[in-house]
């Protein structure tokens, strides 16, 4: 079973280091100390062609500490908790924060925004799993891919990850919180080949709660059905389209919005939606919600990584910028009140505009189905964008071959303005949760 | 003078009392009749790096990872774990996790013990963090900014940052072989944000290597590499957008070498191929390329940043040929891999941490030059673009196709260079890109040391380097009509 032995005890001791080593700051002249520590355990098991291929154990732990003398801070970080490093790791921070700058923005977010509420989140469900029992999983997944098609003539494996951890945070407000959490996959990654196409793809589960996975065998047939239909692609001419993201690679389009209108992005004035609080972005029936306190789902949280509470808020209305994902920091540069989002965003949810997939691929007619992207091509100051892409050609809503080769490009203000459809096949996997979206017209380059 | 293995010493067996018996008492736990190889890595690297934004020091940090990660190979099984914790007792834990790989019974026992003296020394063993004063590694930041701002009233944001690791790292074997490495390594970023009339674009700058950060100041990078990232943006608000379709790239020299690493470096890494899921399996002695071009792996370049004087395994790193005169030769190997394949280790097995596996990667990747002046290869074009710069790239091993993303390009009418085109991705097909290069500039150059190669979630500093190419029909993936 993967799971933090002692974790009752464990916490006890981090909130004593916590104290031991805020306290310590403070004596050594700091005006304000904040820290997090972190404790994992987890197992790995990877298989392929029918055998064992590895087995790791993971075993990670860190404390990262930041100090402030008056406005200037100094961080430092390690990975060993004996008394002697925690001493050389403050030391260290102090050390930095002699040659850091003034800056009037720098400090803990301020005391009134701390969390004080921690709703029960449910986060933390250790497996029941030896090694054993995990290779026979990934076994099973593998051989029901394998034996799916006799075209699947490879496999690049399939595997059991399993693991359990805890982190607090605390700081020289009085602020301290400790979570645990779980977090267990399985995946596999098998490759077919027919004449000299060969093509690989892959399936994967992921869940905070181990019952909650997909099994096997739908990982295995899912994960085989989209390696063999990728078989014999090709490359398109070059020509305009609209183009469906199905969710897989939707979820990188709310990604890049995330990123434009989060704080480092608007100070530094570095965003392709610079200023856009109150904008219209998107067309009117696209509305986008975050919501940090699903139980179980991967992105939730009661607080921030500065302590501050997380709220349920509204990030698109009717298609209008409503807030910015900020910290502390950019909040006071911009003049504004931090969201809580000095990690990011939590779980964000895409509402559909009431149809299915199927239905979007008829209302696209014909067009290009995204299904993967590569490469890096999106420059988030401008927002061009250009990536390589597979996926398929549809015509009167029906797929005609697979593509590759091809990359897609346009803006991404053009793109997002450009969504005439968001479906209900939301994909739970990710923090990001969207359905496929359909978007009118992009350039595809080919042959 | 004090050698790697001094160094590694003092720093994981002396402070946790390890002596040579106690070693022999964890590769007992470890080793069985079935073990192909076993090893120990034990890792201690210091990180310090401070940055520059809006004219003041706004970050510093200092971190120490420190651990010792335990495998075993069975044939194509591996057993592995790690502990940031260096003792005797977490030795044995690992070991004894780890030998659940086999189920075999204990036999195995290292008969002797000896040192590994790599025969030759690619870089010092001086503390990269310490030789320079906080104070004149900030005032470098702060030339950085002045010299951008000095070069263009349109410059809005400069961001710089000066990053220094330490690391010692301890490779004890399966056969008692200890070898040790001291590495350094230090690299300075410099990006800018350029604004003119409400038209925003960036652009960066910078290098690094294995050697200590007065490299910066001796060679007076600070204006070089601020001028370099400012020329970029400052290019990219005139650029208009860039065409789309299939035609005719030129590559410069240096940095888009990433072509070779996306387009075939990975597809030749051992273990996919001896998994056979690459789109290079089995092709060694086919021709991959047009006659003439010969593409390299070279870990041994004096202080490269993808060079190392011993792999994570131990094994002396060399200069690879993957390809000569446009005939496939070799894969790049690890232990595991070549021994799999009934092959030698290239030395390029290589790992993120003590808490990552190694695999086969690469070092330095680059095409020896050929005899075309780069001025001839453009003055050859009718049509295309010339792309000079780029943001990176990635490869779909399993089908050849490789991404990589041009971040200053122009285009080329009639034999000249003409405006610059915005950022485009360019898209091809790993084992016949090459077969399309009808001309090899005779200008090859390294890369100014900022390359990061990722590999199933592990990062390693790798370097890539070309001469420049002429490559007949690439997918340029523009917005404009070609």
């Amino acid at each position: 079973m993967i799971e933090l032995e002692n974790r009752i005890d464990l916490a006890t001791e981090f909130q004593a280091m916590a104290d031991h080593l805020l306290d310590a700051a403070l004596a050594q002249g700091a005006t304000a100390a904040e820290l997090d520590i972190d404790k994992g355990t987890g197992l790995s098991v990877e298989v392929r062609m029918g055998q064992v291929d590895k087995l790791q154990y993971h075993r990670d732990q860190g404390i990262n500490l930041t100090v402030y003398f008056g406005h200037r801070k100094g961080f430092a970080s390690t990975g060993d908790f004996s008394p002697q490093a925690l001493a050389d790791t403050l030391d260290a921070a102090c050390r930095i924060a002699r040659y850091t700058s003034e800056d009037e923005f720098n400090g803990l977010a301020d005391a009134d925004q701390m969390a004080s509420e921690f709703p029960k989140l449910d986060l933390y469900h250790p497996w029941e799993l030896g090694a054993d029992q995990a290779i026979d999983m990934a076994l099973q997944a593998e051989a029901v891919a394998r034996e799916h098609d006799k075209r699947i003539v490879n496999s690049e494996g399939a595997g059991v990850d399993s693991y359990a951890g805890m982190a607090l945070y605390a700081n020289t407000h009085g602020f301290m919180g400790i979570r645990h959490s779980t977090r267990h996959s399985l995946s596999c990654s098998v490759v077919a080949q027919d004449g000299d196409s060969m093509q690989r793809d892959y399936w994967y589960s992921v869940s905070r709660v181990p019952s909650l996975l997909d099994s096997a065998d739908t990982v295995g047939a899912e994960a085989a059905q989209r390696t063999v239909r990728r078989l014999n692609a090709h490359s398109l001419s070059t020509r305009e389209a609209p183009v469906l993201f199905v969710p897989q690679v939707a979820r990188g389009l709310i990604g890049h919005l995330i990123g434009a209108i989060s704080g480092s992005s608007q100070y530094r004035k570095a965003s392709f939606l610079l200023n856009s609080l109150g904008q219209q972005v998107f067309p009117d029936f696209v509305q986008l919600r975050e919501d940090p306190f699903i139980r179980q789902a991967l992105g939730s949280r009661a607080y921030d990584s500065e302590g501050v509470a997380s709220r349920v808020r509204d990030i698109v209305r009717d298609g209008v910028i409503e807030e910015y994902f900020l910290g502390s920091y950019s909040a006071r540069k911009l003049g504004m009140q931090t969201t809580g989002s000095a990690s990011g965003a939590s779980n964000l949810l895409l509402m559909d505009t009431g149809l299915s997939f199927v239905d979007l691929l008829q209302k696209m007619g014909t067009g290009l189905m995204v299904t993967e992207l590569i490469g890096n091509g999106v420059n988030s100051i401008t927002g061009d964008y250009s990536r390589g892409a597979v996926g398929y050609w549809i015509e009167n809503g029906m797929i005609v071959h697979p593509v590759e080769e091809v990359t897609i490009a346009s803006n991404l203000k053009d793109m997002f303005k450009g969504i005439v459809g968001i479906g209900d096949d939301v994909d739970e996997r990710g923090s990001i949760r969207t359905g496929s979206i359909l978007i009118d017209k992009m350039t595809i380059a080919g042959q | 003078m004090k050698q790697a293995i001094d160094f590694a010493r003092e720093t994981f067996l002396a402070p946790a009392g390890l002596g040579e018996h106690h070693l022999e008492q964890v590769f007992s736990q470890l080793l069985t009749k079935d073990t192909t190889l076993a090893d120990l890595y034990f890792q201690s690297a210091r990180y310090e790096a401070w940055g520059l934004e809006e004219g003041i020091i706004k970050s510093g940090s200092y971190s120490i990872e420190q651990g010792v990660g335990v495998r075993s190979v069975c044939g194509e099984q591996t057993g592995f774990a790690y502990s940031g914790e260096i003792s005797l007792t977490a030795l044995l834990e690992s070991a004894k996790a780890v030998r659940a790989i086999t189920r075999a019974g204990r036999s195995g026992a290292v008969q002797t013990w000896t040192v590994a003296t790599p025969s030759r020394a690619l870089y010092g063993t001086d503390d990269p963090l310490a030789s320079l004063s906080e104070t004149d590694k900030i005032a470098f930041l702060h030339e950085i900014d002045r010299f951008a701002r000095a070069t263009s009233p349109h410059v809005q944001q400069v961001m710089a940052n000066m990053v220094a690791v330490h690391e010692i790292i301890l490779i004890v074997d399966e056969s008692g072989r200890m070898t040790a490495d001291v590495r350094p390594l230090v690299r300075t970023n410099v990006s800018v944000i350029v604004e003119r009339n409400g038209q925003t674009e960036s652009a960066t700058a910078g290098g690094g290597g294995r050697f200590n950060l007065d490299f910066f100041l001796n060679g007076n990078k600070a204006q070089e590499y601020a001028e370099e990232a400012v020329r970029k943006a400052l290019i990219n608000l005139d650029a208009e957008a860039a065409p789309a379709g299939n035609m005719t790239v030129v590559l410069g020299n240096g940095w888009p070498g990433v072509l070779l690493h996306e387009a075939i470096g990975h597809g030749l890494e051992g273990d996919f191929n001896r998994k056979g899921t690459s789109a290079f399996a089995g092709r060694i002695g086919e021709q991959v390329a047009a006659k003439g071009i010969t593409v390299v792996d070279d870990g041994t370049l004096d202080q490269r940043r993808g060079s190392l004087s011993v792999d994570d395994e131990g094994t002396q790193t060399q200069c690879t040929t993957l390809i000569e005169d446009g005939i496939l030769k070799g894969y790049l190997f690890d232990r595991q891999n070549a021994a799999l394949m009934g092959t030698q280790s290239t030395g390029n097995g290589r790992r993120q941490s003590y808490a990552h596996l190694p695999m086969p990667r690469m070092t330095n990747t680059y095409m020896r030059a050929g005899n075309h002046a780069p001025e001839d290869i453009i003055a050859s074009v009718d049509k295309g673009i010339y792309a000079v710069n780029f943001s990176g790239g990635q490869v779909d091993i399993t089908s050849g196709k490789f991404v990589f993303s041009a971040s200053e390009a122009y285009v080329i009418e009639n034999g000249k260079l003409g405006k610059p085109i915005k950022n485009a991705t360019l898209i091809g097909n790993g084992p016949d890109v090459l077969t399309r290069v009808s001309m090899v500039g005779n200008d090859l150059q390294l890369d100014t040391g900022i390359g990061v190669c990722g590999k199933d979630g592990q990062s390693v500093p790798v370097g890539v380097g070309q001469p420049t190419l002429r490559v007949d029909g690439l997918t340029v993936g523009g917005t404009a009509a070609a």
